[in-house]
């Protein structure tokens, strides 16, 4: 059996219907231990004090908002190669999950840069990537909306987001280009994965896989919106033929 | 091709608005500038170099949407696409008519407008090159954001929203070759950057404007 038969809307629902309370199950799972366990059973870090909590859903979210891009990504170049519908529908499912996380991903990195840096916002490669990553996102979406034709709209957001995954990139490295030409020392920036001990990095593995599971039951929900939204498209269009 | 060329070019000139429209814009920006910040020499002459390159790229955004729009209206796009110039090549030929009706002209108001906003003396040879590698890319991505919004009826907006985000990395270089030209100092490297942003678009966009035009015209 060929993994391209769950491309079968049918067979995806199916597949769908059957694995979407599991995988909600497992991140609703995840997320309340991953989140308690960080938020009450870790230690408070010696100089960021309990602000460094917050990295249980920054972390998590930044990762999973590039990663709905990417995934989008795929999706679209299997609906640009091989023409399947589900592809293009869940390529446009995942982006205002994508949008989310990615917002998310920002404000809660606000919260935590107040009280740390002393200011909600500043010019740092990072975040600035992060905030036409948003953009980015909402042509995206804006794109889904403002065609009509669901196999034209499909392809234009192909294109777009094939175009955008080039132009994201380049932006990420012209951002660092422009920021180090413009300041030294970006002390802002912490590498947090390198220097988190134990006690703070399983619970936040925990998180992670919570956020995986979560965009997975997002994705898998919404997409199962769009194909019975089709579906009831196309039934009133054969309505109004007959 | 060049017959086409031709012909977009004389439309744009004798056909009105688009044309002046964008320098005009231009310049108000430019005037505008000074009322907001404030007149001190200092603080425009810092921000001169961004603020004339934000300038061009709106003007640019400007006239985007007439790069197909009154071809598709007209059906003469349909004639294009069954022509036997490839759609890549009326995408490039498009694009180069855009950029000598916008960004030629931009390029050289440019430095009449950095004596209005005290432009280092330095910045303006810089200022002057930066636009002329960059804005080339503005008109290929702009092409390219035309030509994904060409069907729909209020794309004007949509296409500001699509095509802005990809203008980043080329602003950020542009930019900065104009502000560290007017500080004096070494620019090598964003130009180069720059140079290869242009020529990159130039080689990849005209495919993807062409592939937007084949959906949209199916």
């Amino acid at each position: 059996m060929s993994f391209w038969e769950f491309a079968n809307p049918k067979r995806f629902m199916q597949l769908s219907s059957r694995l979407l309370p599991w995988v909600a199950g497992l991140s609703l799972a995840c997320l309340v231990v991953g989140l308690i366990w960080g938020f009450f059973f870790t230690p408070e870090d010696y100089r960021q004090g309990s602000t460094v909590k917050i990295i249980y859903l920054h972390v998590p979210a930044a990762l999973m908002a590039i990663n709905a891009w990417l995934m989008m990504l795929v999706a679209s170049l299997v609906w640009i190669i091989r023409r399947h519908h589900v592809s293009a529908l869940a390529a446009r499912a995942a982006a205002p999950v994508g949008l989310t996380f990615t917002v998310i991903a920002l404000i809660t990195g606000a919260i935590w840069g107040q009280p740390m840096w002393g200011t909600w916002w500043a010019w740092d490669p990072r975040l600035t990537s992060f905030l036409i990553l948003a953009l980015f996102y909402m042509g995206y979406i804006a794109m889904w909306e403002a065609v009509e034709n669901g196999d034209t709209a499909a392809d234009l957001t192909s294109v777009l987001c094939l175009v955008g995954s080039v132009f994201a990139i380049l932006s990420r490295y012209a951002v660092l280009f422009w920021n180090q030409g413009l300041h030294q020392g970006a002390s802002l920036s912490l590498d947090k994965e390198e220097n988190v001990a134990d006690v703070f990095y399983l619970p936040l593995l925990v998180c992670i896989a919570g956020f995986v599971l979560m965009f997975l039951a997002l994705v898998l929900l919404r997409t199962r919106t769009e194909i019975r939204a089709r579906r009831l498209k196309a039934l009133l269009n054969r309505e109004r033929m007959a | 091709m060049i017959a086409l060329l031709r012909r977009d070019l004389v439309l744009a000139v004798r056909a009105g608005g688009g044309f002046g429209l964008g320098l005009a814009f231009f310049l108000v920006l430019s005037v505008l500038v000074p009322f907001g910040v404030g007149p001190e020499a200092d603080v425009l002459a810092r921000i001169a170099p961004g603020i004339l390159w934000i300038g061009a790229l709106l003007s640019c955004l400007l006239s985007l949407d007439r790069i197909f729009a009154l071809d598709f209206e007209d059906g003469s796009l349909d004639l294009l696409a069954t022509a036997p110039v490839p759609l890549e090549g009326v995408s490039v030929v498009k694009a180069l008519a855009h950029w000598l009706t916008t960004g030629l002209p931009l390029t050289l108001l440019a430095p009449g407008l950095g004596v209005l906003l005290n432009l280092p003396p330095a910045g303006f040879g810089w200022l002057v090159i930066s636009l002329a590698v960059g804005t080339p890319a503005l008109s290929l991505i702009g092409a390219f954001g035309a030509a994904l919004t060409v069907g729909l009826k209020r794309g004007g907006l949509l296409l500001s929203l699509l095509v802005l985000p990809l203008y980043v990395p080329t602003l950020i270089f542009g930019a900065q070759v104009a502000t560290q030209g007017a500080a004096g100092l070494d620019v090598g490297t964003p130009l180069v950057l720059l140079a290869g942003i242009s020529a990159g678009t130039l080689a990849l966009m005209p495919f993807a404007a062409a592939a937007a035009l084949r959906i949209n015209l199916r």
